[in-house]
């Protein structure tokens, strides 16, 4: 694996890591299961690269890609919690709505940033080469916000959320106002997942309407892996975990990318990741087995 | 003493095998598509056939590597930055979001694009004539120029030319854009006819009835899915209907041009060689694909009142509806 392809693994794994950040709050917090951002990550490169192209400042670009996700966050919640229609349904909906939005909003199926300045723009030049200065960026925002969120969650709100995912009834019997902690849960799970969007189209130099595609799936993974190899109680750490399975499951890519010295071909990359996620994912439990077997053993 | 001579050794080997390595001059070429596709699969096999015919042996002289990102464009990034690191001699993406990323990802490694439609609008380039840096590829818009005479061969008697599309499609913006400029150096005048939805076809097509000699349909989704009505109103008015995409001339357009999209990969395989030669890709003009599947339905022709020439039928790659 060459330098340029390993820092290009990590960055990729943090720009992901805030779609498994998402993922986290929908699925874990909240016991939400979330198909919406698979529209919500394109939902995100679009806003961005559109307003890019009209001018407009790069942070601000982004903030506002996000809050469009934050919307879309929404209205699944709204579907959901309204109109009670089932959560999976509710955020396909949402889902395959946002494919025509991203086309509205973008005009085409394809908007190019390669020549448009962007958050990373400041940063080049500074010395370092670009693959240091892409992913160091994007490190940058991971860390803010995985402290921000640790910190919300082990707020009184953030509890009465994380309570509201545990058992509502009896959340609800405690006072807390679930459906509205459903509406808050979702709008920052997808304005993260929007907010990843942005920083995919400014650090690739594209926004299209396929970025989306198995966004949930990659999501999902990071989550797993990084409950996996990082097993914690402490929610700083869980987020930290998420971090970790994104930039894991970015590296197993990687190492699925170069199998073709061993016979592979590159129409099986697919297979030889999910491979590796699962050998990620069966391994430690093997130890764990291992380990009681002896403690058995020397009992 | 020994160890001068040691030294000695080791050096006259090492040189040895450095000039070895230079007179077998290994070249790599790095080849990415988004997604395995049987038109971006035929354009791959033709980058390799053009590079073999410039005496490039995969496994000798040349190594080859391939990678698909499998429809996901979060691997598309990826393998362009393994390309990146990985320093071939020349990165060969095929489709736009590919190429975008691989132009992302390097600014000196030359990167010889294909099957993009709109090279400029997707930012890979800032001219066609003369790309700069280390990009250059071969676009795979429609071939036009190839359409209005093609157009002008079968119903000679065209002056108006009308084209059916719908104006909320850019591809189909830019083509017609395209197509002015060609009808204008033919002496031909364009009459628009819009249609925002599928069922607006029909009246478009009709309007145009009495005011265009020939109607030619672009690779419009709007009109192109309610092709059939236009096919109708062709029939009925006895005014030709041609496509720029050649899967419609079976359903009922009279003839078009599209492409062999292994010629494509030839095409752009010819100016991979170019580059491993010693040329600069900003100096290697993007080049448009061109196209050499012909295909034609005489018996369409013939219900909307034209008779394709022998000439034309004798050229083309396939007769529909015998």
């Amino acid at each position: 694996m060459s330098e340029i392809a390993f820092f290009g693994a990590v960055e990729i794994g943090l720009v992901y890591a805030l779609v498994a950040l998402g993922v986290y709050l929908s699925f874990r917090v909240l016991d939400f299961p979330d198909l919406t951002v698979d529209g919500s990550f394109p939902l995100g490169a679009a806003v961005c690269a559109t307003l890019l192209v009209a001018g407009v400042n790069p942070w601000i670009a982004s903030l506002v890609a996000a809050l469009a996700g934050s919307m879309a966050g929404l209205v699944t919640a709204t579907l959901n919690v309204r109109f009670k229609i089932l959560h999976l349904l509710a955020s396909i909906l949402t889902m395959i709505a946002l494919f025509s939005v991203n086309l509205r909003i973008m005009g085409r199926p394809n908007v190019a940033l390669l020549m448009q300045d962007t958050v990373l723009t400041p940063f080049y030049g500074l010395g370092l080469p670009d693959h240091v200065v892409r992913p160091l960026v994007v490190l940058v925002v991971v860390v803010v916000i995985v402290l921000l969120l640790s910190r919300f969650l082990n707020s009184e709100f953030g509890l009465a959320m994380r309570a509201t995912g545990v058992n509502a009834r009896m959340a609800r019997a405690q006072g807390v106002q679930t459906d509205f902690h459903i509406y808050a849960g979702m709008a920052l799970s997808n304005g993260l997942c929007a907010l990843a969007g942005a920083l995919f189209a400014q650090t690739n130099g594209f926004a299209d309407v396929t970025t989306g595609i198995g966004t949930i799936v990659v999501g999902l993974a990071a989550v797993i892996v990084g409950e996996t190899v990082l097993p914690a109680r402490a929610m700083l750490w869980a987020l930290v975990g998420c971090v970790v399975g994104s930039i894991l499951y970015r590296l197993a890519v990687q190492l699925a990318l170069s199998a073709d010295a061993i016979g592979l071909q590159a129409s099986d990359l697919n297979l030889v990741t999910a491979v590796l996620v699962a050998v990620a994912l069966i391994l430690p439990r093997m130890r764990l087995k291992a380990a009681s077997k002896k403690r058995e053993a020397a009992r | 003493m020994t160890i001068t001579r040691l030294f000695l050794a080791a050096a006259t080997a090492a040189v040895a095998l450095t000039s070895a390595a230079a007179f077998a001059q290994t070249k790599t070429v790095a080849i990415t598509a988004i997604v395995e596709h049987p038109a971006l699969d035929a354009t791959r096999d033709g980058v390799i056939e053009a590079l073999k015919a410039a005496g490039y042996t995969p496994g000798d002289t040349l190594k080859v590597e391939y990678q698909s990102a499998q429809g996901n464009p979060a691997t598309a990034a990826q393998i362009a930055r393994q390309f990146a690191g990985a320093r071939p001699d020349v990165i060969v993406p095929i489709s736009t979001p590919s190429a975008q990323a691989v132009v992302a990802s390097t600014r000196d490694i030359p990167v010889v694009f294909t099957a993009v439609t709109d090279p400029v609008g997707a930012q890979l380039v800032r001219s066609l004539d003369k790309p700069g840096a280390n990009v250059t590829g071969v676009s795979d818009m429609a071939p036009v120029a190839e359409h209005v005479a093609l157009i002008r061969e079968i119903v000679p008697s065209v002056k108006r030319l009308g084209v059916l599309y719908n104006a909320g499609e850019p591809n189909s913006v830019s083509l017609v854009k395209a197509l002015k400029a060609e009808a204008q150096k033919a002496g031909l005048t364009v009459v628009e006819a819009t249609a925002t939805k599928s069922a607006d076809a029909q009246p478009a097509a009709r309007s145009l009835v009495g005011k265009a000699d020939a109607i030619y349909v672009p690779l419009d989704n709007t009109v192109v899915s309610a092709l059939e009505s236009v096919v109708a109103v062709g029939q009925q008015a006895k005014l030709p209907v041609f496509s720029a995409d050649t899967d419609s001339v079976a359903r009922g357009t009279v003839a078009s041009i599209g492409f062999d999209y292994r010629q494509v990969g030839r095409q752009t395989g010819e100016a991979v060689v170019r580059i491993l030669k010693g040329e600069k890709p900003g100096d290697v003009p993007v080049t448009f694909a061109k196209g050499t599947d012909l295909f034609v339905n005489p018996k369409s022709a013939a219900a909307m009142g034209v008779t394709i020439p022998e000439a034309v039928i004798q050229r083309a790659t396939k007769v529909v509806g015998q």
